[in-house]
């Protein structure tokens, strides 16, 4: 890798960010130009907190500055996904001199599109916990009182489960997947907090789960303890908006910022809820 | 009675740990945090977690062990029995941590494999991969939807806590809270609110911290008449990546891996950092510690680059501070054999090979030890009165603080390794003293208090936000104000501290709170409004800011991470044995008279106007004699040797071989 292109030298002055904003949910979406100042070791995050501090088009109008979401800005709490040049990614590891290198033009910012839009680039990604309880992605322990160590587990075992382990929920994923499409519901005139999450619950439980739920759901068969519910787990991935809805396109593996082998959970997944059905059927 | 409710704010390790338990204990827990739980600052965390562990125990390890590194290592400045306590749960804490499913890093025969970390010689540390404190706070995150399915736990993602409702006789009996998405404003009615928001990272502009670490929660409570301790302690830890948004960690493993710290002799050379002949370089650390060379411990570290930066004017580059970390030497196979991991993070961030190219590194905050003063409840045997009420108590009744941002465990210094646990057992021992509280809290539940506790609560946040609004346009945003308060901070109270330097910078902070007050918000819409949200978090800083300086200012004295040049007791220097013998002896005296004055709790309270007021508190050391720390200094031997004397006079007992823990 070549540093060269990070030169003060040949580095711009300023350069432009196109950002495609929405004031609301549901509402109409629009693109705004701003001018950033360069400044070395930029992210897509330190442009929108200049963003923010400018609040002003490059048309020199007073605006609100853009909503996004982040947290850790070390790629390891999956706040912060969007697209950057039409790709899905962690803003905070989108670095501006190597999109200026691929983008002389500047660059280009877009909100998630398989999740609804809540402001500018915030969208609402609940649904992807609530998969996380259809699979129910936990260890069913007795209680959290002292039981002495867990059960052991080989170096092999560990190795094969940590990089699972290490899904952030970011949804690169789901936006790539191209059997994940957007559900958005609007909360009807006077529907009470909890009607609404339980009708939220209903039709995300119905639509498609999505890799990463699928995953864990792999990563916690393969527990010792946690193998015990394995068949509660298989039963959910067969249900309504379960694996079946995958076509193996595989593009979610490629998306993943943590590498995380999903495509071999789900042909894993695919597997143990074959002879999950067939063991059912012969146990009838 | 109408059924109780607790309010846990903070999902981090400490705040996920309170609410499972409190939900096993059959308590309906509201759980509220700015951004989804799962994606807490805990996640940063990489190193790994503390405890004692058969195979340190073997070697001569114990808890009592634990606690003494752990206070030594805090320069004697936290209340010994809590540490002693936490040490005690270590290992249950570990083997819970395993049923919940972390998959930590295995030996061959399948037991949880362990590291060292700094200011230890046991290996006492469980790891999972580079990624610990992510694996630990996804297990109790998990633990905790599990409970959210069960109906026990109700979660509020994408809230901002905006302070604490007490009444009349002062008693916590809710909180108010804003909503990030539609802006609602609401009280909550609570019969215990736990604290559990973190530290308060962002005061420095940049840190190692996540984003929310602003520790404006933590401020709300302070200013609602909670105190606040120790605030002037805040880690320094020497090498982290500088970038425009975050200052990223870079492991100590880098120099252990024989790392060489260098900057150009002539400032600012513009030259490659590879085209610069051994000659031309200031390998200051290596020149200056002989023995330990690029190995220094971490203060001295810090320490010295910031030195070379700031006071000799020899950072790298010339508008930013920072100095070479150089690998190029080892071999790169090596290299990615022992540091793999670590790499790739500096390629990630830096799009630059380290391998190929020196780092660039500074120091940045890391930690903070201070934060909102807890109660406990201790017994004779130094062990603490499990289930009492008075744990992790605030000194508002029924408000609790757990986690990172109270000022409990770590004293003057926090040990590598040892916060994750200090969270996640604050988490789990705060749980059944509430519960206790719910038995006895005074008046009725929260929810039958009258109606006009809560709105006029709800008013008051209305109004302070309304306020914001209605600010005429002015050329000061909060953006700008927070970049000059980071700017300040830095400058004045991390490495190295000066009087003049904490007087000039606390009357910049009291300027910048004026102009705070004046800064105008250019969104003034009721949806998502992040404007607002950042323009209250950062006046909240303000008050904690003037804390800090404060507390470093009135301290007169080096102790932790807190170092004045202008009061560090130097060496000795005699060669003839009975002056030498004599120069050890005032030298005790004198750490004696020190401690007197200054082993206390910095207790700050909040005026009206955001002022802090300082008052100093006992420490609780009886379970460890305080004594020097002698790393480094000239004569440190001579002085350890009348030490050991004076203790052995006064008949101080050796520390017990090992002591049994329940959970
Ligand atoms: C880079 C890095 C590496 C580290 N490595 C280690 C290590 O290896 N070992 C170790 O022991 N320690 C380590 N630490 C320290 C450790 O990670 C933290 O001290 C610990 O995770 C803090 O946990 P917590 O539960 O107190 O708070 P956090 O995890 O910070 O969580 C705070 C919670 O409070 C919420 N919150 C904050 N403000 C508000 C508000 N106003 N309203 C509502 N909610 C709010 C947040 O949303 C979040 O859920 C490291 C720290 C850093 C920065
Ligand atoms: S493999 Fe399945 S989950 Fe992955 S992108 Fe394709 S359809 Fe989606
Ligand atoms: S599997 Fe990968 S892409 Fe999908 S949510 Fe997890 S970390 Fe993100
Ligand atoms: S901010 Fe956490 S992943 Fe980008």
């Amino acid at each position: 890798m070549t540093a060269s292109h990070q030169s003060p030298a040949d580095a711009p002055r300023t350069f432009d960010v196109r950002v495609l904003r929405q004031d609301g949910p549901g509402g109409a979406s629009y693109w705004e130009r701003h001018r950033v100042p360069y400044e070395h070791d930029m992210n897509v995050i330190s442009v929108l907190q200049r963003i923010a501090a400018q609040s002003r088009s490059v048309e020199g109008d007073e605006v609100a500055p853009v909503a996004w979401e982040c947290c850790c800005l070390e790629e390891v709490c999956g706040s912060c996904t969007m697209l950057v040049n039409g790709k899905v990614r962690q803003a905070c590891t989108a670095l501006v001199d190597r999109l200026l290198v691929d983008e002389p033009e500047g660059i280009e910012l877009r909100p998630m599109g398989k999740f609804p839009v809540v402001r500018d680039l915030v969208v609402e990604r609940q649904r992807m916990f609530r998969a996380l309880e259809k699979v129910r992605a936990w260890i069913d322990v007795d209680g959290y009182y002292d039981a002495g160590p867990g059960p052991r587990q080989s170096p092999e075992d560990q190795e094969v489960a940590y990089p699972l382990s290490q899904c952030m929920s970011c949804g690169c994923c789901l936006e790539a997947c191209p059997q994940y499409t957007k559900v958005e519901l609007t909360r009807d005139p006077g529907e009470s907090d909890a009607d609404f999450q339980a009708r939220q619950d209903q039709t995300y439980d119905s639509a498609f789960v999505g890799a990463h739920a699928i995953s864990q759901a792999v990563l916690f068969n393969s527990h010792p303890t946690g193998t015990y519910n394995a068949g509660k787990r298989l039963d959910a991935l067969t249900q309504e908006g379960g694996i079946q809805i995958c076509g193996n396109a595989q593009n979610c593996v490629a998306v993943c910022p943590k590498e995380i082998p999903l495509t071999t959970s789900i042909a894993k997944a695919g597997r143990q809820t074959t002879w999950h059905q067939l063991k059912k059927w012969f146990d009838q | 009675m109408a059924k109780q409710r607790v309010m846990v704010v903070g999902g981090g390790l400490a705040g996920l740990a309170a609410t499972m338990k409190l939900a096993e204990l059959g308590v309906a827990v509201d759980l509220m945090s700015l951004v989804p739980v799962k994606r807490s600052h805990s996640v940063c965390a990489q190193g790994g977690i503390n405890a004692v562990n058969d195979q340190t125990r073997q070697l001569g390890d114990n808890e009592w062990k634990h606690l003494d590194d752990t206070v030594y290592g805090g320069d004697f400045l936290q209340h010994q029995p809590l540490v002693h306590e936490m040490t005690l749960w270590g290992p249950k804490v570990i083997d819970l941590m395993d049923r919940l499913g972390v998959r930590f890093n295995r030996t061959s025969e399948g037991f949880i494999d362990r590291r060292r970390f700094g200011g230890t010689l046991y290996k006492r540390t469980a790891f999972a991969g580079a990624t610990t404190g992510q694996q630990l706070l996804y297990a109790l995150d998990e633990q905790v939807r599990r409970w959210e399915v069960d109906g026990l736990v109700t979660k509020y993602e994408y809230w901002d806590f905006l302070g604490p409702i007490l009444d009349e006789q002062g008693v916590c009996r809710g909180c108010v809270a804003q909503d990030l998405m539609s802006m609602e404003i609401r009280s909550f009615a609570a019969d215990a609110v736990i604290v559990a928001t973190g530290g308060c990272g962002l005061i420095y502009g940049r840190s190692t911290m996540s984003t929310v670490c602003t520790g404006s929660a933590a401020s709300r409570c302070f200013q609602a008449g909670a105190k606040y301790a120790n605030a002037e302690f805040i880690q320094v830890h020497p090498t982290a990546i500088p970038g425009a948004d975050k200052l990223r960690l870079m492991s100590e493993s880098a120099r252990g891996e024989g790392g060489r710290v260098w900057v150009p002799r002539k400032p600012q050379d513009p030259r490659d950092p590879n085209q610069i002949p051994e000659a031309d370089r200031y390998y200051f650390l290596e020149q200056r510690y002989p023995t330990y060379g690029n190995l220094v411990p971490r203060d001295i570290a810090t320490r010295e680059i910031f030195n070379v930066c700031v006071h000799e004017g020899l950072s790298v580059e010339t508008d930013r501070q920072c100095v070479y970390l150089d690998l190029t030497h080892i071999d790169r196979r090596e290299l990615d054999r022992k540091l793999g991991g670590i790499l790739e993070i500096y390629e990630k961030f830096q799009g630059v090979d380290p391998r190929d190219v020196p780092m660039k590194i500074f120091p940045a905050v890391h930690y903070s030890m201070g934060g909102l003063w807890v109660d406990y409840e201790r017994k004779a045997d130094g062990r603490l009165v499990a289930g009492s009420p008075k744990n992790q108590v605030t000194n508002i009744p029924g408000l609790y603080a757990i986690g990172e941002c109270d000022y409990q465990y770590h004293g003057a210094n926090r040990l590598g390794a040892n916060s994750l646990l200090s969270c996640i057992f604050s988490g789990l021992f705060v749980a059944p003293g509430v519960k206790s509280w719910l038995g006895t809290v005074p008046g009725g539940a929260a929810a039958e208090q009258p109606a006009k506790l809560f709105s006029d609560a709800h008013a008051a946040q209305k109004s302070r936000q309304d306020a914001i609004f209605k600010r005429p346009t002015s050329h000061d945003n909060p953006y700008d104000l927070h970049f000059n308060l980071g700017n300040v901070m830095t400058k004045a109270a991390t490495v190295v501290r000066y009087n003049n330097n904490l007087r000039e910078a606390l009357q910049v902070v009291s300027d910048l709170a004026e102009r705070a007050n004046r800064a105008s918000v250019v969104d003034r819409g009721d949806w998502t409004n992040q404007n607002v949200v950042f323009a209250k978090a950062f006046e909240d800083m303000l008050p904690v800011a003037k804390s800090i300086l404060l507390g470093a200012l009135q301290r007169d004295e080096c102790r932790g991470a807190h170092f004045k040049p202008d009061f560090a007791p130097p060496g000795i220097d005699a060669t003839e044995p009975a002056e030498k013998r004599r120069q050890a002896e005032a030298w005790c005296d004198k750490f004696e008279a020190n401690n007197r004055q200054w082993l206390k709790t910095t207790v700050a309270t909040c005026s009206p106007d955001g002022d802090p007021v300082l008052t100093y508190e006992a420490v609780d050391t009886t379970l460890v004699p305080p004594r020097p720390r002698l790393y480094g200094l000239v004569g440190a031997e001579a002085i350890e040797e009348v030490w050991k004397e004076r203790a052995r006079k006064k008949n101080q007992t050796p520390p017990p071989d090992s002591v049994v823990a329940s959970m």
